[in-house]
């Protein structure tokens, strides 16, 4: 997978993975494979979409790129550090599902966490946070309390603090997935809205296709059991994308090679576990 | 918003309505009072002259055990001495020497809980070690443990206070703990991925999201503690608090059962007290907090 990269990943690769595994202690103390083989390169500036069924390790994959659990092999490197010391560095910014707002504070408040962790100094953190509010176009609400904003409005308010560092990276984990179809339609021009003016690369893990289409510029397929990388696929649709990006031939082509590609690693599992079946079947007969 | 307005109208009905509300209660109570002495109390007198012959008899509603609702605000309108002041200002005076013993008790306990209840939560040995003593201590009677400190440290309001600060500290403990594994564990992979430290991870996200926990056993302390400090005045053999003035209207309960009444409504009013400043305090902590419910 990693023999072809585009040009721009392989020019200044921010995000490498190199045979990343992940296994986990199960419940019952068998070990769980959640990753196998993990190899990827992300480019400055790129917005990589993980796409699979659930249970394929993308947020896993994730976690990882972020360092939020370790690799039980290979290796993971932000800009040629470790990805410990890209944490340490403050590399990262990260919006989960839920905005994960503090209630005690305000909207700017809020904003100001990671500016206050990194010991930005007042001045320049009540700057900088007006900044933030501005760019996802919030800056009337800075001194609500998050509570009494919608769930839109939340989750802006968690991308606004995610790059109130200007992070290297922006983790993204199915960010608007509890949010209403037109509501996230609107979330994802306006995420590349604030991607295109921070040039930050993102890293966004969904299960919707049209979403990871319209939004990236490659997409990494993944399938399940063990979770591992099955398709890389380019998305040459022209920025800015707009609504009537959505009506391109191009797009929909896109839509239905993300969809099959899903589809025949869903199907190699299939045959997998028909595989499987048979051999507990042929081995129970002979025994 | 367009709403806040009418948010803080509505709370002041509301709150119009909870102080009627307890005025209705306060005054069901005395009507229940008047009641069950006009149908089973002893024979009413005013001055020898029988006013009224209640049609049963009920042991726990006669004179001794129940006195008259007006004898026992009569009472405190009256010195006890010949030339004193009236009992009422006299229990005033008791009230607000307990109330000193009872707040420097729940000051001490409260910090000390709650800097217990951070230790206990940052390292899971000392928690596992520690938490069965700490059950204990409140298993033993309080009457028990008294003697012990108030002897130990020579009688006085600071000894007193340190009785209360036992009855104040396992709550707040317990809160603490509760509260400080409260927070979201998304927000705490938050902090984790800006490298945020323990401290800071306890100063701006675990110690503001128990807050609520915390109230919750400051209110259940703040009257715990003024039970502590009347009880430490006892053995203290203090005469200038509550405590003291329920001692001796003890021994004279049989002559005037209603100055230990008097002195009981006191030692309660105390304690409503200390609950409605730990609301209060509440109130104005937790304004910018999500509301979930109206707040007690």
């Amino acid at each position: 997978m990693t023999a072809d990269q585009p040009a721009s990943a392989s020019a200044s690769p921010v995000v490498e993975v190199r045979g990343a595994r992940k296994v986990f202690a199960g419940q019952s103390g068998q070990r769980v494979e959640a990753l196998r083989d993990i190899d990827l390169t992300i480019g400055r500036g790129e917005f990589i979409s993980l796409i699979g069924p659930s249970g394929c390790g993308k947020s896993t994959l994730l976690r990882l790129i972020g360092d939020l659990t370790s690799p039980s092999g290979g290796s993971v490197t932000i800009s040629g550090k470790s990805a410990h010391r890209a944490r340490l560095d403050r590399d990262y910014g990260i919006v989960f599902q839920s905005p994960v707002l503090f209630d005690w504070r305000t909207v700017e408040k809020n904003v100001q966490l990671p500016l206050e962790v990194s010991g930005v100094p007042r001045a320049e953190r009540h700057e900088r946070a007006a900044r933030m509010l501005e760019l996802v176009e919030l800056s009337d609400f800075a001194g609500h309390r998050p509570w009494q904003l919608s769930g839109g409005m939340q989750q802006r308010v968690a991308i606004a603090r995610a790059l109130a560092l200007n992070p290297q990276i922006l983790l993204m984990d199915e960010p608007f997935g509890a949010l209403d179809e037109m509501t996230r339609e609107r979330m994802n021009l306006e995420l590349l809205r604030v991607w295109q003016a921070t040039g930050t690369t993102v890293v966004f893990v969904t299960h919707s296709i049209p979403e990871a289409v319209f939004l990236s510029t490659r997409v990494v397929v993944m399938s399940p059991r063990p979770g591992r990388i099955t398709d890389l696929i380019d998305v040459d649709l022209p920025y800015p994308r707009t609504i009537d990006t959505r009506e391109l031939e191009r797009y929909f082509e896109l839509v239905t090679r993300v969809r099959e590609s899903l589809r025949a690693g869903e199907g190699r599992e299939a045959g997998e576990q028909a595989e499987a079946g048979r051999r507990v079947r042929a081995e129970g007969l002979s025994a | 918003m367009s709403g806040e307005g009418s948010v803080t109208g509505r709370s002041a009905v509301s709150r119009r309505r909870r102080v009627l509300g307890v005025l209705i209660v306060v005054l069901v109570i005395a009507l229940a009072w008047v009641l069950i002495k006009f149908l089973a109390g002893d024979p009413w007198r005013i001055d020898g002259q029988l006013v009224h012959n209640p049609p049963f008899r009920w042991k726990l509603a006669n004179d001794q055990s129940l006195p008259h609702i007006w004898q026992v605000f009569g009472t405190m309108t009256r010195p006890i001495q010949p030339g004193g002041p009236a009992l009422a200002s006299l229990l005033f005076d008791f009230s607000v020497y307990t109330a000193r013993g009872a707040a420097l008790g729940f000051a001490l306990g409260a910090g000390f809980g709650l800097s217990l209840g951070i230790l206990l939560a940052h390292v899971r040995v000392l928690e596992r070690a520690l938490v069965p003593y700490v059950v204990m201590s409140q298993t033993v009677p309080i009457i028990a443990i008294a003697p012990v400190i108030v002897i130990g440290l020579q009688a006085g309001w600071f000894s007193v206070a340190i009785v209360a600060s036992y009855l104040t500290f396992f709550p707040v403990t317990i809160g603490t703990l509760r509260g400080l594994r409260s927070a979201d564990p998304r927000a705490i992979e938050l902090m984790r991925s800006l490298a945020a430290g323990r401290r800071e991870v306890l100063w701006k996200l675990r110690l503001p999201a128990s807050a609520p926990y915390l109230f919750t056993a400051f209110k259940i302390s703040a009257t715990a503690a003024v039970v502590g400090a009347i009880v430490g005045e006892l053995p203290a053999g203090v005469r200038d608090g509550l405590g003291g003035a329920l001692l001796s209207f003890n021994q004279y309960y049989t002559i005037a059962p209603e100055r230990l009444w008097a002195a009981l409504i006191f030692s309660a009013g105390l304690g409503i007290v200390a609950f409605m400043l730990v609301v209060a305090a509440e109130r104005l902590f937790l304004r910018g907090y999500r509301q979930t419910e109206e707040l007690t």
